[in-house]
């Protein structure tokens, strides 16, 4: 186990491509970190960095404050689990395991004994005389957490080992991750493109797009503060509503103007009074998230503004109905409670409850407040 | 499933069957002059079955004919081909299978390049290379010896076995060849262990072709080898080329299959191979 440390760095291609530019990230010993984002965003090549499969072309990694950049990734005392497993075809389970303690001349009897311990603990003793080609997706992927296991390495590395299963299966083995993180208390870097595999399974997030950092956080708040609007835009499912909106004074309050075709309604955004200020008479995006914007039932507090909408599409998805408006001419989602969502067609009363709204500004998508 | 029988299908049947006559015939001729007598094959016609059968011209094609002044038949010969086609065949698959995995697996600057120069040898016609190779040989001084034949053998076949390999490793993913090394395998741990058990298939390939391809080759041997270690390709060109007054068709016909034979055989057992590694498609792990 050891902490991990992720200084300034960098990679350019020979081609000039530069696809890394000055990443810093920290985490303790035991830390779970995601790293998290649309594809191209760089997170595989940081972690294929951190494994030492690719160069580093400025900055320094240090994992237990050792400086890293220059050892092979055999000496970086890391496992990692690859997206395809990546299993030896030609190797049974036992051996699939064994390889990398050979390698490293462990004595038989104690590759023979941890590779019993990591077998029961996955629940695959059964399955140790077999090739890969005779198991299934979930029984490979688990043979790939053994072999990763077996070498108790300071941190693991996980390249998005969820992505080739079912949905069902995914579900499962994200917990049974998340298990073995809490019982283990390794510390793992886990790159993920799916940001509810970020959200659940991390203690510290990393959002990257195009080569940078967007924000480092823990799950929470960086769900609840995005530092800006590309991130509020990918983590959270549905996604954050984003409106076009003035900011507006009415009785000495600052807020923003939503109207939709039946009239509007001045929303106060008692939390953000002074960020707002310079802003006023000015267009900003208004940031909402579904389950903020609901049913009187659902709403938990009193004295919030509502506001009657014309209501164009309804999602049932069981727990929730979306409800989809139109305010300010742009397409809202709104979570309700099943039996108080009206038709479409019909008008609705919501109730928008601001106290987490967040604004950008619209040029540089920068947070506002 | 039963198909019935309807006149599409027998037509279609008889241009099959007339199709493997016509492709069948040759080796039926040869085969069965090779058993006639010489008489046989003089007084009747060429597809007619033998009178009487005699492995008379079987034995003298082996240990006996004439091939230009010596009359020691293909033995010899026969024997300076495996000495010259199975190391061949063997150095250039390996080094072969080396050069693929390095330009598959291990990309460094200019791998595309080198392996682009590789591709355009297998373009170069064999005419090209004869000066400058006898004049390499003569360097090395291994002319007219069967360790030059296969060094020639080996330097013409690689281009083609480096294909072979590169396009074989490069649909295995590169992530098995980072867990190998993740858990501590080098460069030829990684080979030996993790790539060339699962390369059987594509090594099937490689040896039957380079055997067929060395095997027959008489361009080379007829220019670097002379005398006693020559293939058996060139002495059977000397041995149909050299006549005493008749000419002995049933010997010809069974030195030709004499010379043949290997490469028949190689193709009937690892034919299977070569077959289920085209179809097999297990490697993805």
């Amino acid at each position: 186990m050891a902490a991990l440390s992720i200084n300034n760095v960098c990679k350019t291609y020979a081609n000039g491509t530069e696809v890394l530019k000055g990443i810093d990230i920290a985490i303790e010993d035991g830390q779970f970190l995601i790293l998290v984002g649309p594809s191209g965003c760089g997170k595989s090549t940081l972690l294929n960095m951190i494994a030492g499969l690719d160069d580093i072309s400025s900055g320094d990694i240090e994992i237990g404050g050792k400086r890293v950049n220059d050892l092979s990734p055999k000496d970086r005392d890391i496992a990692m689990v690859f997206q395809s497993y990546a299993l030896y075809p030609s190797m049974s389970v036992r051996k699939n395991i064994s390889f990398g303690l050979e390698i490293r001349k462990m004595p038989q009897g104690e590759i023979d004994a941890t590779v019993e311990r990591v077998a029961q603990m996955l629940q695959m003793t059964h399955l140790l005389d077999r090739k890969p080609s005779q198991l299934s997706g979930g029984q490979r992927q688990r043979v790939a957490m053994g072999r990763a296991l077996a070498r108790n390495p300071s941190i693991f590395l996980f390249d998005e080992p969820l992505s080739n299963l079912d949905a069902k299966l995914r579900v499962e083995m994200r917990t049974e991750i998340k298990l073995m993180h809490q019982r283990l208390k390794s510390t793992i870097v886990y790159v993920t493109h799916d940001q509810i595999e970020a959200m659940t399974l991390g203690d510290r997030i990393a959002v990257m797009k195009d080569g940078i950092v967007q924000q480092f956080g823990s799950p929470q708040d960086i769900y609840d503060n995005p530092a800006n609007l590309f991130v509020a835009s990918f983590i959270g499912s549905p996604s954050m509503n984003f409106i076009p909106a003035q900011v507006v004074e009415s009785a000495g309050v600052l807020g923003v103007k939503i109207c939709d075709d039946q009239g509007c309604v001045i929303l106060p955004l008692p939390h953000a009074q002074d960020k707002m200020q310079p802003w006023l008479g000015r267009e900003v995006i208004f940031g909402i998230r579904p389950e903020q914007i609901t049913d009187a039932r659902t709403a938990y507090r009193a004295g919030l503004p509502v506001m009657a909408c014309h209501i164009d599409v309804i999602e049932p998805t069981g727990p929730d109905t979306l409800v989809f408006v139109s305010l300010n001419n742009t397409k809202v989602c709104c979570r309700t409670h099943p039996t108080e969502a009206k038709l479409p067609g019909h008008s609705m009363e919501l109730v928008f409850d601001v106290s987490k709204a967040v604004l950008f500004d619209p040029a540089t998508e920068q947070r506002i407040a | 499933m039963a198909k019935h029988l309807t006149p599409g299908r027998i037509v279609l049947y008889a241009a099959l069957l007339l199709m493997a006559i016509y492709y069948l015939l040759p080796l039926y001729v040869m085969l069965s002059t090779s058993v006639k007598t010489l008489d046989d094959i003089r007084g009747g016609n060429l597809i007619a079955l033998p009178q009487s059968i005699t492995f008379d011209a079987w034995s003298k094609a082996w240990s006996s004919a004439c091939t230009g002044v010596e009359c020691g038949g293909m033995k010899g010969f026969f024997w300076n081909s495996v000495k010259m086609a199975v190391p061949s065949v063997l150095i250039s698959t390996l080094i072969g299978a080396v050069n693929g995995y390095v330009v598959s697996m291990w990309r460094f600057r200019g791998s595309d390049v080198l392996f682009t120069l590789l591709l355009v040898g297998c373009f170069i016609p064999f005419q090209v290379v004869l000066l400058p190779m006898a004049r390499l040989l003569g360097e090395l001084g291994i002319a007219n010896t069967t360790s030059g034949l296969i060094l020639v053998h080996v330097i013409y076949g690689l281009a083609f076995t480096t294909l072979f390999f590169r396009n074989f490793f490069v649909t295995i993913p590169d992530e098995l060849v980072k867990a190998a090394r993740i858990d501590g395998a080098g460069f030829w741990t990684i080979f030996f262990r993790i790539l060339l058990p699962i390369s059987g298939p594509i090594f099937m390939v490689c040896v039957i072709w380079q055997f067929t391809q060395i095997w027959n080759d008489f361009l080379f041997g007829v220019v670097f080898a002379s005398g006693e270690s020559q293939p058996i390709t060139v002495a059977l060109n000397n041995l149909v080329n050299t006549s005493t007054g008749v000419k002995e068709y049933n010997v010809d016909m069974a030195a030709a299959i004499i010379a043949a034979l290997p490469t028949l055989f190689v193709y009937m057992v690892a034919g299977r191979y070569f077959v289920r590694g085209l179809t097999a498609g297990a490697v993805k792990g």
